[in-house]
């Protein structure tokens, strides 16, 4: 009894650092790759005692800036709506990610512990739910702002998310029809047959519309560019955001890169193959752990060493360059990744003639999971980046007219196409 | 446990219910109707009806109370709230104890119904089963009902336009 | 603390409904009356759903979800009449719209 509230709380924990913790790395993508999709250097001159790190020292010094800021709250706003705001921005997003299955169901000793926080009924439509209660962030904080920008940013937005929650739903409807279900569990386990023989039986390779008009309501739901116009810097003076300040304003910035994470993490569960490795479903994987176990470890060890020699043969290059710590970078580094690289081909050279027990195959096949899904994720990540910075705004009828006049009669016909296309397989 | 979740959950939702009535800015009691609708809610999830449970959250606090306060910024109906009197607490607070008390005591005469206890099925409240009696018992309603929804939504589209 | 039986469901539910009967009767501002009849329609829907539990069928849950439907339905069309009302008049008190009185 007690070890259940344990397994749950230890999920929930999980989550939290792994959301958070992708925060910063999200952050110095989307600025490194903005650099270098528009041909420049990007930030890298936020420094520890010399030390740049490519510019993930930025970060801190953006923590830092936004801790010491002063949360101003203006004389004018509505003080309680004002203070509330950044906080349901935040919070709700978090409680999304419950649903989202990391892995197939592992089973230690008889226990079966369910690789998601909750394994609800109603699975996909806990987050539709959320995304809907998000809207009252941006709500509030137009509102409350008691400035004309600020209100008609926050009913700008307001007004997309909730025209986009239509196609966001209709879209993943064709997936409910070929799985049968609507709990992620079961879909990404219905994703690990292959389809033809050839392909693995993926979200696009079915649903290839309704995976493109997900992706677009994902983007739209998010706030994100090209359907950023009710933030944009240029248009409206960052909309909803003008009147905020510091931690608050850090709050709702936080916000949105969880946003990121949580579309990142339902497009690849829908549609990708969630936590499914290609051509192996769970009881393969189980059964050639051990071989999984020693590529695991023999790669990393082997990639760990390679990327120490890259470091040595790049503070090499830079001696005598500047004359402080940054020297030192690479060798630091290699050294951290000459001991890592060691460890792992270590245990690598300890595996053979391992005979690895039923728990230990199974984790080893949950671990590969997890990283498989992990990966999807970050790509995608990559992916809300790539988009960013590649593509104007929408303007915003124009933005209201794709909405309403373009994907909602795709995605009807999309469900009608696939309903008609499940009968006759059916019926065959 | 069960009782100790009920009790929290009723009484914030008669509390954002009272708020609702009382409070003379519309926009305040729209923020209190929504968390009254979230906790109600949870007492749908405390009833084993998940899918209803969902749909309250989904529909009515994430749809239809997003969409009456975005109407009441966009037209900024604030500012009515001067011209009304502040309702009186006690004609409030009587009103509603002896309306509860007729309607407790009109249940109390109805006798001992057994514990709520009861057995229920393996799927009691989960989508298959929504789904399966929605299309074999109340077919005939779900096919009207998206023809409501059909009219409301061109009758909308007709009440709001500026220019026909 | 003893049980929870369907009574206290069903009280919950008739203090909701009543209250909301008291924002209808009560207040003049046309939204808090429309919101008064969304929360009748939760009470409502309560009742269902705790009869639902009570005799272990699923007619109270169908039934909740046709009147959810009905209140979006309801409540997009009253927003229409509100905004146009809006338009013509600019007031959404009950008091002033005695065009058709005497």
């Amino acid at each position: 009894m007690i070890v259940d509230y344990l397994i749950v709380t230890g999920k929930a924990v999980f989550i939290w650092g792994f959301a958070l913790s992708l925060l910063p790395l999200l952050i110095w993508f989307e600025r490194k790759g903005a650099a270098f999709i528009q041909d420049r250097a990007g930030p890298n001159r936020a420094a520890i005692l010399g030390i740049r790190l490519a510019g993930i020292i930025h970060n801190i010094a953006d923590v830092v800036k936004l801790m010491m800021k002063e949360m101003m709250i203006p004389p004018h706003v509505n003080r309680l709506y004002f203070q509330v705001a950044p906080l349901i921005g935040f919070t709700f997003i978090l409680a999304a990610f419950a649903v989202i299955p990391w892995a197939d169901t592992l089973i230690v000793k008889g226990r079966e512990i369910t690789m998601q926080v909750a394994d609800l009924n109603t699975g996909i439509l806990y987050v539709l739910a959320i995304t809907s209660l998000n809207v009252y962030g941006i709500v509030l904080a137009g509102w409350s702002s008691n400035n004309k920008f600020a209100l008609m940013g926050g009913l700008r937005s307001t007004a997309q998310m909730i025209s986009y929650e239509i196609p966001l739903g209709l879209a993943i409807v064709g997936i409910f029809m070929v799985f049968g279900t609507v709990q992620l569990n079961e879909i990404v386990r219905g994703q690990g047959e292959l389809l033809f023989g050839i392909l693995p039986k993926w979200g696009i390779f079915i649903q290839p519309l309704g995976c493109i008009l997900f992706i677009v309501a994902a983007f739209a739901e998010t706030n994100r560019n090209p359907f950023d116009l009710p933030e944009g810097e240029s248009e409206i003076v960052a909309g909803y955001h003008v009147e905020y300040s510091g931690m608050r304003f850090a709050l709702f910035y936080m916000g949105e890169y969880v946003a990121i994470v949580l579309s990142s993490a339902m497009i690849a569960t829908l549609f990708f193959g969630g936590w499914q490795v290609p051509y192996f479903p769970t009881e393969k994987l189980v059964l050639t752990a051990d071989t999984w176990l020693k590529v695991l470890l023999g790669a990393g060890g082997v990639g760990a060493l390679l990327f120490a020699a890259l470091m040595f043969f790049f503070s090499a290059r830079v001696r005598g360059r500047f004359g402080d710590l940054r020297e030192q970078e690479g060798n630091v580094l290699g050294v951290i990744h000459v001991l890592i690289g060691g460890a792992m081909l270590f245990f690598f050279s300890r595996t053979f003639g391992l005979e690895l027990p039923d728990w230990g195959a199974r984790t080893v096949a949950a671990v590969v999971q997890v990283s498989s899904f992990v990966g999807k994720t970050l790509f995608f990540c990559w992916f809300f980046i790539w988009v960013r910075w590649s593509l104007p705004r929408f303007r915003y009828d124009q933005l209201m007219r794709l909405g309403w006049k373009n994907m909602i009669p795709l995605a009807f016909a999309n469900v009608f196409i696939t309903g008609l296309i499940v009968l006759l397989i059916d019926r065959m | 446990m069960e009782a100790i979740i009920f009790y929290i959950l009723a009484a914030v939702a008669v509390v954002g219910a009272l708020l609702l009535v009382s409070l003379r800015n519309p926009l305040s009691g729209a923020f209190a109707l929504v968390s009254a609708l979230v906790s109600l809610a949870g007492i749908f999830a405390l009833l084993n009806a998940e899918f209803v449970f969902i749909l309250q959250v989904l529909v009515y606090a994430g749809a239809i109370m997003v969409l009456i306060i975005f109407t009441i910024m966009l037209l900024n109906l604030n500012k009515e709230e001067l011209r009304e009197a502040p309702v009186s607490p006690i004609r409030l607070v009587v009103t509603i104890g002896l309306c509860a008390a007729c309607a407790f005591g009109v249940m109390k005469a109805f006798g001992n119904i057994p514990y709520l206890q009861g057995e229920i099925a393996e799927g009691f409240g989960s989508i298959e089963s929504v789904g399966a009696l929605m299309l074999s018992d109340f077919l005939y309603p779900f096919e009207v009902i998206s023809l409501v929804l059909l009219v409301a939504v061109v009758g909308v589209v007709l009440l709001a336009k500026k220019a026909i | 603390m003893g049980a929870i039986t369907i009574q206290h469901y069903l009280a919950l539910s008739a203090i909701l409904f009543f209250i909301g009967v008291f924002g209808v009767l009560f207040r003049r501002n046309l939204i808090v009356i429309m919101m008064s009849i969304e929360l009748m329609l939760n009470a409502v829907n309560l009742t269902f759903v705790a009869f639902a539990r009570y005799t272990g069928t699923m007619d109270g849950h169908v039934i909740a979800f046709f009147v959810m439907a009905l209140a979006a339905a309801e409540a997009g069309i009253g927003l229409a009449i509100l905004v146009m009302l809006f338009r013509n008049r600019t007031t959404v008190q009950a008091d002033d719209l005695t065009l058709m009185r005497d």
